[in-house]
């Protein structure tokens, strides 16, 4: 059986910027694969050239089995797209919506009524259907979108960034649906650059920075391959940056720990790697006692997507959004949460 | 949230459906196909446009008072001065019909352009249409039937104001010319929507474009009343092709398709010849935008 999507060695650049350089992956039939990167990595872009919106520079994508650059057409029939922005008409109804994207997707005209109808039904857009999309909140627009998506009963249904912007609630209903949607047999490809999400939805994932894919697996067997517990180990709430670096150094001495990191956007908490199956937090809760310092909290945990793609770059992926987008101004957050 | 996802037929729903995907998309005999899509993107104008009726109450408005500011102006004209019995209503009514429909079919690509800047043009591209001409189709139908609702509002107004009312063949002249200047018009603004970066130049473009064009046509005064330089630039602008036969059928209740409808500075063209000029224009047109669409349906 042909693969659901396949892309290999693809390239894209936007004038000198590369946005996407080598990137690779596999997505078998009904799993829900996940791209995980932070922002800038080059997942939108992917997207892009997967939904034939871009051309690639370089390398091949292939929609069960069918390339996407020689047959663009039935790839975008196979395909089933929800896109990051808000790509819809505020003055057109739910139901109006809808019946646009069956006609341009060539359903018979005698059953755009009926699925259209079912569609509503099945993403609980019942009281919302008759009203201007311009009224929806971004549950109920995301609910539209992956109802408009799905109208063609595609065979994969590619998400970008699904639920950025969206509430906690609305968040879940989105997750409960992609996974019913991976019961009823539908491939489901999904970027994001939350970690929880990916671990919570994806069989498997391409973690990608920068244009090249990273690592690539199921959850549990990138997290494995990693060995070792994570430790995050704060002082104080908030830590002077030299009683950081201070029990740092003690911290390296100990011969079960590796690789410790102060992590100054996160109040110069420290976090270390640790061999599993020992009493390392009473171990190190003492030695810094033994030079004076408090312990403010000390967590142990299995490693995280985030230690994953800390362990390829250096920096988590929290770190590189901030980067991102702007560095954050400590001393103002102190102030305030100390309000 | 009083509703939620239901679990009800979730699966047969969702479940994907090879069935209605042809496999051989690309060969499909894709006619019906193409009606369909391009039936459904004018529904969705014509939804717009009812519930957002400003631009089309606006495009009556604004023709109405060029024929009553414009007839006002000139009414004191010295008789006889816009060609044997024409009055001026009569001789205006013409250039507000032709320059009206050209301005709306100007606008044509600014719906276009939001839609590329708000991303809802993707939803069109991502979708396998059987060809992408029909967004341009779509846009295309709309415009003419605006220019038709415009058109016989000015028609009728201009009846009252004094220019009287042409036959129905006149009538039917009428609307075949309005036709042609529209298509030629909204197929550039259309290319203009494809090709330049955002909405900020199209509308630059549009605003350079109109009242020059206007100015420079012979909407609003006959050659005879215009410099040199002008009568040449007034020759050879598309929108005189369009308003000096009208310009005659009102004028001449006798008019037939081989008569002399349009003087410039070298020769006079006839109702066919001025036909013959307005399908080159269109066809010109058409042409040009080709690589502009190309670049962007590839």
């Amino acid at each position: 059986m042909a693969a659901a999507v396949s892309i290999e060695n693809l390239q894209k650049s936007y004038g000198d910027v590369p946005a996407v350089k080598d990137i690779s992956f596999t997505v078998k039939p009904g799993e829900i694969f996940g791209l995980l990167g932070p922002n800038g990595a080059g997942k939108t872009t992917t997207i892009r050239c997967l939904c034939t919106l871009a051309k690639p520079d370089g390398g091949k994508i292939e929609v069960g089995g069918i390339n996407a650059i020689a047959s663009p057409k039935a790839v975008r029939q196979r395909l089933g797209y929800v896109s990051q922005g808000v790509a819809v008409d505020k003055v057109l109804t739910g139901r109006e919506l809808l019946k646009l994207q069956a006609a341009l997707y060539h359903l018979p005209k005698k059953s755009i009524g009926d699925r259209t109808e079912q569609l509503i039904e099945v993403l609980g857009l019942q009281d919302y259907a008759d009203k201007k999309i311009g009224t929806y909140s971004g549950g109920i627009l995301k609910r539209l979108d992956l109802a408009a998506g799905l109208l063609h009963q595609p065979e994969v249904l590619v998400l970008d960034e699904p639920t950025v912007g969206l509430d906690i609630e609305s968040r879940m209903v989105v997750w409960e649906f992609l996974q019913a949607l991976r019961e009823a047999g539908t491939t489901v490809l999904i970027t994001s650059h939350y970690l929880e999400e990916i671990d919570a939805l994806a069989d498997r994932l391409a973690i990608i920075d920068k244009g090249v894919v990273i690592a690539e697996g199921t959850p549990s067997d990138l997290k494995d391959k990693l060995g070792g517990d994570r430790v995050t180990l704060r002082i104080r709430e908030f830590t002077p940056y030299e009683e950081a670096d201070k029990a740092k150094h003690i911290l390296e001495s100990l011969p079960f720990v590796e690789n410790v990191i102060v992590n100054t956007v996160q109040g110069n908490s420290l976090n270390l790697v640790v061999k599993s199956g020992q009493s390392s937090l009473s171990k190190i809760e003492q030695s810094l006692s033994e030079i004076n310092l408090p312990t403010f909290s000390l967590a142990q945990s299995r490693p995280s997507l985030d230690d994953v793609y800390l362990a390829a770059t250096g920096k988590t992926i929290m770190d590189a959004q901030i980067a991102a987008s702007s560095i954050r101004d400590l001393k103002k957050e102190k102030k305030q949460q100390m309000k | 949230m009083s509703q939620s996802i239901s679990s009800q037929n979730i699966k047969s729903a969702l479940a994907p459906n090879p069935g209605i995907n042809r496999p051989n998309t690309e060969q499909t005999n894709s006619l019906g196909d193409f009606i369909q899509e391009t039936l459904a993107l004018t529904k969705r104008l014509f939804i717009q446009l009812q519930r957002r009726p400003s631009t089309l109450i606006a495009g009556i408005i604004q023709p109405f008072m060029w024929l009553v500011l414009f007839g006002a102006l000139f009414s004191k004209a010295p008789s006889g001065l816009f060609g044997s019995d024409l009055s001026y209503a009569k001789f205006l009514a013409p250039g507000v019909i032709v320059f009206t429909a050209f301005s709306g079919a100007l606008n044509a690509g600014l719906p276009v352009m939001f839609d590329r800047e708000f991303g809802f043009l993707n939803r069109l591209l991502v979708a396998p249409l059987s060809s992408r001409y029909s967004i341009v189709a779509a846009s295309t139908v709309y415009i003419i039937a605006l220019s038709f609702i415009q058109t016989a509002v000015i028609i009728f107004a201009s009846a009252i104001l004094g220019a009287g009312l042409p036959g129905i063949a006149g009538l039917s002249a009428i609307a075949l010319i309005v036709f042609m200047i529209v298509l030629g018009v909204t197929a550039l603004s259309l290319g203009l929507a494809f090709a330049l970066p955002g909405h900020i130049e199209l509308i630059a473009v549009i605003f350079v474009t109109n009242l020059p064009l206007l100015f420079a046509s012979t909407a609003l005064a006959p050659l005879s009343f215009m410099a040199g330089w002008l009568q040449v630039i007034a020759s050879l602008n598309p929108l005189t092709y369009a308003i000096e036969p009208i310009r005659y059928i009102y004028g001449h209740g006798d008019w037939g398709i081989s008569s002399i409808v349009m003087d410039t500075p070298w020769i006079g063209f006839s109702f066919t010849s001025v036909i013959l000029v307005l399908l080159v224009f269109d066809a010109l047109i058409l042409l040009a935008i080709q690589p502009l669409l190309r670049r962007r349906f590839a």
